[in-house]
């Protein structure tokens, strides 16, 4: 299938989903189901580094945070469109991610994951020290009821769960591609064998900085509108750790050699936490993610793509 | 202006005991990443484990903290060497430590924190114990017993460690897994066996570290993130797996956060010990010391 036809309908998958949402006229689907494509947006961002090179990124929460806080810093300096915002954050998150990668991406994967945790937490004391973003006592956004576009006004948070749709299907599009690409194919090879891959002539750092940047890029523009859903920002809940287990954990779960994977793992356990959240409390979701991360990479290393490509296996050889 | 001397040697002084407290957290560390490559993230979630063990102990029957911590040691270690089988199992023996070896360290680092919020809560912990509050004057200069005590413990299990590699056979043993296995298969020793004993060592300098944890600060359970970015910093700085090195990095990095915190405010300190981390990793890989 060509990147266009899929594209098409992504989207209007993602429409028949939204006005579904909308003819329900339930308003906290509309939260709920923007945090689940959040999520689809972090791990399809995460499974890019993560899954396609082998690079395990423990600093998620930092791009994302980034993004939160550039929509923070643009609120208070000149409040522009959040869809601008979003292109602003992503070049932010994707310069960062550019930089960290250059800094640490010669080294072994290890180093890798420890520098981005260090770097989650230089950027939060930043963060934490720097007054006018709210220091550690956070920042109120205000957002208005309803918005009008193009001559239709619409509840503020179908907006934002409308946007963060586009993100999610943007993600879903670059991500897929980049598996078909020659992009993909080298991603791939760092990934089995990195010292036969450099040997064989594949560009490594090169490949591996691209990487870096399309996915810090990509979290930060999940970040972006952020501000707006949640309304006040503090320090602790954009760099929250609870992202940066779950860009793993739902990538895992779901399986990380295909797009497939990380949108399975985010739509489940998006899901599954909301349930939790609900029905017992925010504590014990963030147990049965840490839980259901231990078990997988143990039991199903290959996710739930990879066991229900096993069964397709067997029946075939059958 | 005349510069506060005074408070400078304070905080230099204050930096080399909170150091030693450091060398005895990343002990561990220095043993499992260093040593034996096994990038053990969810190593001071083990610390703050065993500070909530000291401290159960330590309110119900009014023992030490630190000979808490002693008797222990035989249960983490325990602990330990599970954890290395199950790591063993399903990671190293199918050749993928690496991605999914780093997402089952940084899944039990979250459970462990998660379940400790769920049964003690995010309340502050604290033990008791006769030099909790005083301190040593010699001239200008303050020795509060919270800091010293904590900082001549860890030496000492520095001392021991140091004495175990380098002493004994299992020690020797353990120095020469982390540089050729299959050397050692050949000397007929078993490296799989030789790695879980060592990796039961490493979590078991967890509980002694924890308790010194729960004497120099009150602690709760998401504490342990700060010190996943402090022990991978003292354990790169200090070259990988060299114990005398890790020493000399966590001195420099207590001295230097403690300065920080002097002439800058205590919000600043984390972020000495995460740039740090970046500086070094980014510049000179090897360690200061490295090879």
């Amino acid at each position: 299938m060509s990147t266009l036809r899929f594209t098409v309908i992504c989207l209007i998958v993602g429409l028949a989903i939204y006005l579904c949402g909308h003819l329900l006229g339930v308003g906290y689907l509309f939260f709920a189901g923007y945090t689940i494509l959040q999520f689809v947006v972090l791990s399809s961002a995460w499974n890019i580094l993560g899954g396609y090179c082998g690079y395990v990124n423990f600093g998620s929460a930092a791009f994302f945070a980034l993004g939160a806080y550039s929509t923070v810093f643009f609120y208070k300096f000149y409040p522009l469109p959040i869809p601008v915002l979003i292109v602003i954050s992503a070049v932010v998150s994707g310069i960062v991610g550019l930089g960290m990668g250059y800094l640490t991406l010669r080294l072994r994967g290890a180093f890798f994951a420890i520098a981005t945790l260090a770097m989650a937490v230089v950027l939060q004391t930043l963060v934490v020290n720097w007054d006018y973003v709210g220091g550690s006592r956070g920042a109120y956004i205000v957002r208005a009821d309803t918005i009008t576009i193009g001559g239709y006004s619409i509840e503020y948070i179908e907006y934002l769960f409308l946007l963060m749709m586009v993100l999610a299907i943007a993600s879903i599009v670059i991500s897929r591609s980049i598996a078909r690409s020659q992009l993909g194919f080298g991603f791939a090879t760092i990934r089995d064998d990195e010292l036969a891959a450099e040997a064989s002539g594949v560009p490594t750092l090169r490949l591996k900085l691209i990487a870096t940047t399309i996915s810090g890029a990509l979290m930060g523009m999940a970040g972006a509108p952020f501000p707006y859903y949640i309304g006040y920002l503090q320090p602790a809940s954009a760099f929250g750790l609870e992202y940066g287990v779950n860009s793993i954990a739902m990538p895992i779960i779901g399986g990380t050699t295909s797009w497939v994977g990380p949108l399975v793992g985010a739509i489940l356990l998006g899901s599954l936490q909301q349930i939790a959240t609900v029905t017992i409390s925010s504590a014990v979701n963030l147990l049965i993610v840490g839980l259901l991360l231990v078990a997988f990479v143990v039991i199903a290393p290959n996710g739930l793509v990879g066991l229900v490509q096993d069964r397709l296996r067997a029946r075939r050889s059958k | 202006m005349d510069f506060p001397f005074e408070l400078l040697i304070n905080a230099i002084v204050a930096g080399l005991l909170l150091g030693g407290f450091y060398a005895a957290v990343t002990a561990g560390v220095s043993i499992s990443f260093g040593m034996l490559d096994i990038v053990n993230i969810a190593h001071p979630a083990f610390i703050i484990l065993g500070s909530y063990i000291a401290y159960i102990i330590n309110i119900s029957f009014g023992i030490d903290p630190i000979v808490a911590s002693i008797l222990m040691l035989p249960v983490f270690y325990v602990l330990g060497t599970f954890i290395y089988q199950v790591y063993y199992v399903s990671f190293e023996k199918r050749g993928q430590e690496s991605l999914r070896g780093l997402a089952f360290f940084f899944g039990l680092l979250f459970v462990t924190e998660v379940t400790l919020i769920l049964v003690f809560g995010v309340d502050y912990r604290y033990v008791e114990a006769s030099y909790i509050g005083p301190s040593l004057h010699l001239g200008n200069i303050d020795f509060p017993l919270r800091m010293l005590v904590p900082c001549i413990t860890a030496l000492v299990l520095f001392g021991l460690l140091h004495l175990l590699v380098t002493r004994t056979f299992t020690g020797r043993a353990i120095m020469a897994v982390s540089q050729d296995q299959l050397a050692l298969q050949l000397m007929a020793a078993d490296p799989i066996r030789i790695k879980r004993i060592a990796f039961g060592i490493s979590i078991a300098t967890a509980a002694i570290a924890g308790a010194l944890l729960v004497i120099i600060q009150p602690v709760e359970p998401s504490v342990g993130r700060e010190y996943i970015g402090r022990v991978f910093a003292i354990c790169v700085l200090g070259g990988l797996g060299s114990l005398p090195g890790s020493l000399v990095a966590a001195m420099l990095l207590g001295v230097m956060e403690s300065i920080t915190s002097t002439f800058y405010g205590p919000s600043w300190a984390p972020a000495v010990s995460f740039g740090f981390l970046l500086l070094t990793l980014a510049f000179r890989p090897a360690g200061l010391f490295g090879r």
